[in-house]
């Protein structure tokens, strides 16, 4: 254990970024260890290069403690850090050739002109670009580019080598022959790797751990197996490879109900009756007869995908995935078997059987029978619902009487998606507005990380008249 | 219609340079008046013997030479700063400057007047070639800020934190990295900014004292006595420095698109 305590280079401590009202980075705590190749995967703006910059030293955060090496390093400039940076479009200097790109650091620290001409030599054959010294960096091609870059932060001998989405701007196939290069870079050099990604298959492919982030969170810290086999929670289920994620209530431990049928599963401890998210892998459902188990659907569409065919299969209003190497014709009956340990139990991102929320009477006109009403700072009118005015009211709402509005014809306005899973049947969207969150189901496939007017569907609310009332 | 248009195009590119092509041709004029008298080079021998001309030129080109140093620091420096600004105070100041190019340059030449004499009463010097210096110094300045400016912006940011993530320092990074990268609109600011300074009499005329002579001061006064051919062989070149000067300009921008494609 000590040992392990050891081998922590960088370590970030509670830290909170926050820009124009923004919060970029909600308390996070990361370790980065000795040679240890670590991903940041996210969707873009979770938060992931803002800490690779804050490692970097070219961000300050607002709050918290950045370590290096057990030393406290928060206001030290990007100088002073035994950190280097790969930057996404790889920033090289246009006006040096690729021995000068590379030999820039060492210049800087005025080492002998031999050594820096050993030094980028070594370097040159370990990114595999022999011979280009006298080349113009602008001739070079994208994946040339890159492993410049590379090896000009590299031959500064960094403790830690950031790289910031380096492989976006490549091709598909250049991008699988960097994958492989930048693993073995990193084992020939024996250096701790920090690379960011929105890219799920990139992380599992090259990393020993894999850190998901979300909304400025840190969802789950593990290795590529942890992540894929025991996701946390539905988002990052979702994010990392394809899943069928459903809701099912925990029966009590080991037992699980899916779509009214009752299952075996190998979790414990999330109580009994208990709402859950599911997550049950395409590859872990097998094709048997519609006899042989609990859950049975019809195979509604067949693609075959060359290693598997994929097939989506319709059980009681429920979408499922199913990756197999055995066809079932469109149309056929098919039972979906699933063994205890491939069912996936997950707690709820946001716990919440309906919306409740509190609403101020500001204004009430009997003769029209409406009312308008004050929430978070937005008027708006309520038909057919009469109360005094003066009144805190305490309205909740189902997630199916909630919606996307246009623009301007919304209740609330810039209210953050958080979240959009699809459940099988809907979209199970997560929602932000300045004092609560908010579920939503919907059928339409919303974009993650935006601001939305969100409006109301009265006619399914509850009303009630909040005690105390007169809070403002 | 195909005709028409270069007919018309030539007949503008006449009217604007017949002109000056009629100055030059009789630079070479062997007799004084305007009617051909047989083709000669004396007027321009003439003018290398007119010492005061010669002083003229020398003085031209070293107010030239330093104000458009001075204009591209000075410069360079200020668009660094306006670009770091934010928002409404960036348009406010990049306006600033432009304003100083849109000023009839009667007005600033009155009012660099006005300062020069304030200060020169209160400070006890006379203006010459340091007021005229100072004078250009302040309008050539804006023309640099406006070739510097989209080099800064179009700049990749990411550059100059490689830079300070390989061990530069703020000041390292500027000089190393920086600098390279804005050297052309530094370059185009230069050259701009020595042609306009050659260029002017109005300012210089207001901001040079008792004394002091330029080239284009030296014509003016020319003119005051007895027209000389030797005016026309001045003027003619002037023209030609300039038009050097923006033949250079041109094939330096052109090299650089080419480099960018």
């Amino acid at each position: 254990m000590a040992e392990a305590k050891n081998d922590i280079i960088v370590s970030l401590r509670d830290i909170f970024v926050e820009f124009e009202g923004e919060v970029i980075l909600n308390h996070i705590n990361l370790d980065i260890r000795d040679k240890e190749f670590l991903t940041i995967l996210g969707p873009s703006g979770c938060g992931k290069t803002t800490t690779l910059r804050i490692i970097g030293g070219f961000l300050e955060p607002k709050e918290g403690t950045v370590n290096f090496e057990g030393k406290k390093i928060n206001g030290l400039p990007p100088y002073k850090r035994n950190v280097n940076t790969v930057f996404q479009k790889y920033s090289l200097f246009p006006h040096l050739n690729v021995f000068e790109n590379i030999a820039f650091g060492m210049r800087i620290k005025k080492l002998p002109k031999n050594e820096i001409k050993k030094r980028v030599k070594e370097m040159l054959s370990i990114v595999d670009l022999k011979g280009y010294e006298k080349r113009s960096v602008s001739k070079l091609s994208g994946g040339q580019q890159q492993r410049v870059a590379i090896a000009r932060a590299l031959v500064c001998d960094p403790k830690v080598l950031l790289l910031d989405e380096p492989l976006g701007a490549l091709d598909l196939k250049l991008r699988k022959n960097m994958q492989w290069e930048l693993k073995q870079i990193q084992q020939k050099t024996d250096t701790a790797f920090v690379y960011v990604t929105h890219d799920q298959e990139e992380a599992l492919t090259m990393s020993d751990t894999v850190v998901v982030m979300n909304n400025g969170v840190i969802e789950q810290i593990g290795t590529p197996a942890d992540v894929y086999n025991e996701p946390v929670n539905a988002f990052v289920a979702d994010f990392i490879g394809e899943a069928n994620i459903i809701n099912g209530t925990m029966i009590d431990d080991c037992r699980v109900r899916i779509l009214g049928e009752e299952l075996e599963c190998v979790d414990k401890g999330f109580g009994q009756n208990t709402p859950v998210d599911i997550v049950i892998r395409p590859e872990d459902i097998e094709v048997v007869k519609p006899e042989e188990a609990k859950l049975k659907g019809e195979v509604t569409e067949v693609v075959f995908k060359g290693v598997h065919y994929e097939m989506t299969v319709m059980c009681k209003g429920c979408e499922w995935i199913i990756h197999s190497t055995k066809c079932e014709p469109v149309g056929t009956t098919i039972g979906m078997k699933v063994i205890p340990f491939n069912i996936q139990i997950m707690n709820k991102m946001f716990l919440a059987e309906k919306n409740t929320f509190y609403a101020d009477v500001i204004s009430s006109d009997k003769e029209n029978n409406t009312i308008t009403v004050k929430v978070e700072d937005c008027e708006f009118e309520i038909e057919n619902r009469y109360f005094e005015e003066g009144t805190r009211l305490e309205i909740s709402l189902p997630p199916s009487a909630l919606s996307i509005a246009g623009d301007g014809v919304g209740h609330i306005d810039d209210v953050y998606i958080e979240s959009v899973i699809f459940k099988g049947e809907h979209n199970e969207i997560i929602l932000e507005s300045d004092e609560q969150k908010w579920l939503m189901q919907s059928y339409v496939d919303e974009q993650v990380a935006t601001y939305v007017p969100l409006k109301f569907d009265f006619t399914k609310a509850e009303f009630k008249i909040a005690e105390g009332k007169n809070e403002t | 219609m195909k005709k028409f248009s270069k007919i018309y195009t030539a007949l503008i590119i006449l009217f604007m340079y017949v002109p000056i092509l009629t100055l030059i041709l009789f630079s070479f004029n062997d007799g004084k008046t305007t009617v051909w008298k047989g083709f000669t080079l004396r007027w321009y021998a003439d003018l290398f013997k007119d010492s005061q001309i010669i002083s003229s030129l020398w003085n031209t080109l070293l107010i030239a030479l330093l104000a458009s140093l001075f204009a591209t620091v000075l410069g360079t420096m200020a668009a660094i700063g306006i670009n770091n600004f934010k928002g409404k105070k960036k348009i406010l100041l990049q306006n600033a400057g432009n304003i100083e190019i849109l000023t009839p340059d009667i007005v600033t030449g009155v009012a660099l007047m006005l300062m020069f004499t304030l200060l020169g009463t209160a400070l006890h010097f006379k203006m010459g070639f340091i007021t005229v210096l100072l004078a250009h110094i302040t309008f050539c300045t804006p023309y640099v800020v406006l070739n510097v400016l989209p080099r800064i912006r179009h700049m990749d940011y990411a550059v100059y934190e490689a830079a300070l993530d390989l061990g530069c320092n703020q000041w390292q990074a500027f000089r190393k990295v920086v600098i390279h990268e804005l050297m052309p609109g530094m370059f185009s600011g230069f050259l701009m900014s020595f042609t306009f300074s050659m260029d002017d009499f109005v300012i210089t005329y207001f901001t040079r004292g008792s004394s002091f002579q330029t080239l284009s001061i030296q014509i003016y006064s020319m003119t005051h006595q007895r027209i000389s051919p030797k005016i026309n062989a001045l003027s003619a070149l002037m023209f030609v420095a300039v038009l050097i000067l923006m033949i250079i300009i041109n094939i330096k921008d052109k090299n650089q698109e080419k480099r960018k494609v």
